[in-house]
């Protein structure tokens, strides 16, 4: 399951779906992303979030096709908002089931770096100064590359 | 007969800085990515960032392309700075 969304969403329902994927599951995994108070610049008092409709869904249905062809993925879930969002707000979930614990941390973690650096989001940081576009990271682009080293 | 033509998207700081969402262009047989930045640059001002220093992400048919990815008429090809999700 994939949703891009203004609204919020409900990590208890997430994990509720996941863990009725089937008595084969033994370990859920999931992230979740958070806004912040200070990314770029420091009194980050929210943020805006731009998406690329149709390529974004794409993108993410192939990292979770990935990701259940590198290890046992019983079911995914990924959920991303867009729009304003508030200091604290949820941002992102990612959610994964296996049969064991090992499959389901290295499926999310996976997917969730790869989201990161292929997924057609941006981010504005709002201050009260004004505003700024989030620089992608170095650090990011690393965390992704290590990956297909594996 | 109607000229074909492809269309131009842009995203996030390229979208606000070029004041411009989508763009439609005439489509030349064997145009690639590189060729319609090189025309889009050359329009000056703010458009010449399209060449610059900054490094500029494009998609064709909302897929990854590079510069030498050859565009038709029809197709989609969008420009965006590096993403930032997450």
């Amino acid at each position: 399951m994939i949703s891009v969304q203004t609204g919020d969403f409900d990590t208890g329902a997430e994990y509720a779906a996941l863990r009725a994927s089937g008595s084969g599951t033994g370990a859920i995994a999931t992230f979740t992303g958070l806004v912040r108070d200070s990314g770029d610049l420091s009194g980050v008092t929210g943020l805006f979030l731009e998406h690329y409709p149709g390529m974004t869904e794409a993108v993410i249905q192939g990292l979770i096709d990935e990701a259940s062809r590198r290890w046992d993925v019983r079911d995914a879930r990924v959920i991303h908002r867009v729009g304003r969002l508030a200091l604290s707000d949820q941002i992102v979930f990612v959610g994964v089931c296996s049969a064991h614990r090992g499959d389901a941390f290295a499926a999310c973690s996976f997917i969730m770096d790869a989201l990161k650096t292929s997924a057609p989001f941006w981010k504005k940081e709002m201050t009260s100064d004004g505003e700024h576009w989030v620089e992608q990271k170095a650090s990011d682009r690393e965390r992704t590359q290590a990956w297909s080293s594996d | 007969m109607t000229e074909p033509t492809l269309t131009v998207r842009f995203f996030a700081r390229l979208r606000e800085e070029l004041d411009t969402d989508s763009l439609t262009l005439p489509a030349n047989d064997g145009q690639t990515v590189e060729d319609l930045l090189t025309q889009l640059a050359s329009r000056g001002g703010r458009w010449a960032q399209l060449k610059g220093d900054q490094p500029v992400m494009v998609a064709v048919n909302q897929a990854m392309a590079k510069p030498a990815t050859v565009v038709k008429a029809g197709d989609e090809v969008a420009f965006f700075p590096p993403v930032t999700g997450g």
